[in-house]
């Protein structure tokens, strides 16, 4: 009897285009969360709310592919780690020299640039930083000597293009540039014509020589950050976080929470109605309005108290979920396993002296499975709506960089009023689609629940 | 009904009886203090610190036991008496919220935020409810048409977005990139000003434009589902061979037989929305019971958070109570049970 139902039920859903279309999109979010499971480190995931993560990054940064509507292109915000290194020895002195080469072919001003490194060695090594830049004109920015050891230390640091060094050295360099340079900020210079204070494009070349006297000069960790205004296929928010991983870690959670609440919920409503509809008399009275009470309590406002004088831990809001999911499926249930129950075959078994447990589970539920599948998939998009929306008021889990939770800080820190609509279109558009997907599903199976609809 | 109603009060109370226990003792020595301190002969009359601070203690003991806060908040008797209290609607005074007049009287709160909810949700639930009825008439009279198409599609698409979700790129859109509503929706004038109507309104159009746009496809939808079963039943088969006007037969007599399942989803719709209004509300920053009852929520002010719910409770079990009766109603078939 099972068989045969999902067989039919496999071959209603594979009919409906709307079904397939469900199915398509449930499989690609399904692909999402694994390759975010296994690409991107737990450690990326956990470090969310740390901001040191993320000092690398830029603030508000849009998403980079913008850059390709607009004709007036804006800075890419850069990462470079790949150095081509270089070492070379005369006489006592070793030169560890780091070149960073960056084509820059935007129409503004970069807002920065970083240079961050670790090295380890033995004396006080000194370091340069200069730029060659497309013109061939090359700038002096910066010489310094680093901290004294005695023996091998690992020193690490960052340096900022606001140094007040790299300023000095510069207004030093004001010959090249035919107009007044007091007021400008180092990258405005670096990144600027000669004649006039607009960007010139090309490739500049970050040279930075560390010069030690003797063999132990080691660069362990060497970045150059040019900081623009976009970044990745998101862009990033308040706190520099890259929204593409955000986004990407919260579909396994949203799929997780969903299919979770809806899936015990469902099961939990089955065996729930089921069972005060087939014991009948009192036993139905009393569980029915049980059932009453929790229907009759309003849910959301009960979930926030839960969620505030409880604990917004994830796994026990998946709960609180679930107490107010079985109960509309529970009464559902009853009343068709109320008709299920007259039948002949129940009434048969149920004189040859079965166990009441057998005669559930073997002749009434398998009835229900197409309902019950029905119900699962139209319940997770309400389950992921009620936890986004808790999320969004901010009584989520905050360890979990879920999509609501995007919401929540992208809503707390103005991105509606600052026009910052990579902040909040990809997050919702991703509880849409996800939702999208199972009310898909869900109808490609009602169809099989309520075959007057198929006309 | 009574019993649901004690049941979530109960529930409230003891969620957040611990905490209201722990706030109302940090009250009174907050209060003991202060009349010690605004009478200075008091702390003269001490010759040393020790005794001084035995006599404060011994004050707010007497206070709390007084107040009947010495015995911890789960006794049946304390229990009792909050119950009691909270049934004749007398919720106390709020911690930190203050009404528009500049009331902390939980109930003059309540009663001042809730006609703004009830006049939002339940201008946009009418609206919902006569698109959706209209349009899911229409679809569910011709099946497979292009009306029923769009109809269906859109109830579908729009039902998986998150209202708060479409408001927040409403008032994106219409707020801050075209200047034509604006983005919070609480009016900038006072309510005793005569503009004070059309500027509720004006700031009321986004909220609703939004609720409505996502509403009413979901609603076209269950009314078509109805009708197209009503459609195939035989008495309307023998009309249109009687050869009455489809017209006639769609909205005299096919709309009346959906009637009763529809009248009991408008029903639970209302009350469902005044729920649904925690988020919509802080979206829009409209001034009504959602707002209120999210923010004493994040301020933990918790006479207000009793409040609110049970009077959210009443109404959601009014609305079921009301849809049970309307059902049994129009549909005599119920009450024979």
């Amino acid at each position: 009897m099972s068989e045969s139902a999902t067989r039919e039920i496999k071959k209603e859903i594979l009919k409906s285009k709307l079904g397939m279309a469900g199915i398509v999109i449930l499989a690609t979010l399904i692909v999402m969360s694994v390759v975010a499971i296994v690409t991107i480190p737990v450690d990326t995931f956990k470090e969310w709310n740390n901001p040191s993560n993320w000092i690398s990054y830029p603030k508000v940064a849009s998403p980079a592919w913008i850059n390709l509507f607009l004709s007036e292109k804006i800075p890419e915000h850069k990462i470079l780690d790949k150095p081509a290194e270089y070492r070379d020895k005369t006489g006592d002195i070793t030169v560890v020299s780091n070149q960073f080469g960056v084509d820059f072919e935007y129409d503004d001003f970069p807002n920065d640039f970083i240079y961050e490194f670790e090295a380890q060695y033995v004396g006080a090594p000194l370091l340069q930083i200069s730029v060659i830049r497309p013109d061939e004109i090359k700038l002096h920015l910066m010489s310094m000597q680093l901290p004294n050891f005695e023996s091998a230390t690992i020193h690490g640091e960052r340096i900022f293009s606001t140094d007040k060094m790299i300023r000095k050295n510069i207004q030093l360099q004001s010959t090249s540039f035919n107009f007044p340079l007091e007021k400008l900020s180092t990258e405005d210079i670096v990144f600027s014509q000669t004649d006039s204070n607009e960007p010139l494009k090309g490739r500049y070349v970050f040279v930075v020589n560390i010069y030690g006297n003797d063999l132990n000069v080691d660069v362990l960790k060497s970045k150059m950050i040019i900081g623009g205004k976009s970044f990745g296929a998101l862009g990033t928010d308040e706190f520099r976080r890259d929204l593409a991983i955000g986004l990407l870690w919260g579909t396994p959670l949203a799929l997780f929470i969903g299919i979770t609440v809806s899936i015990s919920s469902v099961i939990l409503g089955l065996l729930y109605g089921v069972y005060a509809g087939y014991k009948g008399k009192s036993s139905d009275e009393i569980m029915m309005r049980f059932n009453d009470v929790i229907y009759a309590l309003p849910a959301l406002p009960f979930l926030i108290i839960l969620s505030v004088t409880i604990s917004n831990s994830i796994f026990l809001m998946i709960g609180f979920l679930m107490i107010f999911g079985w109960v509309g499926i529970a009464k559902v249930a009853r009343s068709m396993s109320l008709q299920i129950k007259t039948r002949g075959y129940v009434e048969a078994s149920e004189i040859m002296g079965q166990k009441s447990s057998k005669i559930i589970l073997r002749h009434i539920l398998p009835q229900l499975l197409p309902y019950a599948f029905a119900s699962i998939a139209i319940s997770v998009p309400a389950a992921i709506t009620t936890e986004a929306g808790l999320s969004f008021l901010g009584l989520g889990d905050p360890s979990f960089p879920t999509w609501g939770q995007i919401l929540h800080d992208a809503s707390v820190y103005g991105a509606t009023a600052r026009g910052i609509w990579w902040w909040i279109i990809p997050p919702g558009m991703m509880i849409a689609i996800t939702g999208l997907a199972f009310v898909f599903i869900g109808n490609a199976f009602d169809t099989i629940v309520n075959p007057k609809l198929k006309r | 009904m009574i019993l649901v109603l004690m049941i979530t009060l109960l529930l409230t109370i003891v969620l957040v009886g611990s905490n209201m226990d722990s706030i109302l003792k940090q009250g009174v020595v907050f209060q003991v203090r202060s009349e010690i301190a605004n009478n200075p002969s008091i702390a003269k009359s001490f010759s040393n610190v020790n005794e001084f601070e035995s006599f404060i203690q011994e004050k707010i003991d007497a206070r709390v036991k007084q107040l009947g806060l010495d015995e911890p908040w789960y006794t049946p008797q304390r229990i009792g008496i909050t119950m009691y209290k909270i049934m004749i609607l007398d919720f106390g005074n709020a911690t930190f919220l203050s009404s528009d007049s500049g009331s902390s009287d939980v109930k003059e709160i309540i009663l001042e935020k809730l006609p703004r909810t009830i006049l939002l949700f339940t201008t946009s639930t009418i609206i919902i409810s006569i698109l959706g009825i209209f349009l899911g008439a229409m679809s569910g009279s011709k099946i497979n048409s292009t009306i029923d198409r769009m109809t269906s599609s859109f109830a579908i698409v729009s039902s998986s977005f998150p209202v708060w979700w479409i408001g927040m790129l409403m008032i994106f859109v219409f707020a801050f990139t075209y200047h034509i509503f604006p983005a919070r929706a609480t009016p900038s004038i006072l309510p005793s000003e005569p503009g004070y109507f059309f500027a509720l309104m004006h700031h009321m159009a986004l909220p609703l434009i939004t609720i409505v746009m996502i509403g009413f496809g979901s609603w076209a939808y269950l009314v078509r589902n109805f009708m197209v079963g009503i459609m195939q039943e035989d008495f309307v088969t023998s009309q249109k061979i009687m050869g009455i006007n489809k017209k006639n037969i769609i909205y005299k007599h096919a709309l009346k037989n959906a009637a009763p399942p529809i009248i009991t989803i408008l029903a639970l719709s209302l009350s469902g929305s005044l729920g649904g209004a925690i988020i919509t509300e802080a979206v829009f920053d409209w001034p009504g019971m959602g707002r209120l009852y999210f923010e004493a929520i994040t301020m933990m002010d918790l006479p207000v958070i009793v409040g609110s719910t049970y009077v959210l409770t009443v109404f959601f079990l009014i609305s079921i109570f009301v849809a049970d009766v309307l059902y049994g109603y129009f549909d005599p078939r119920m009450r024979v049970e």
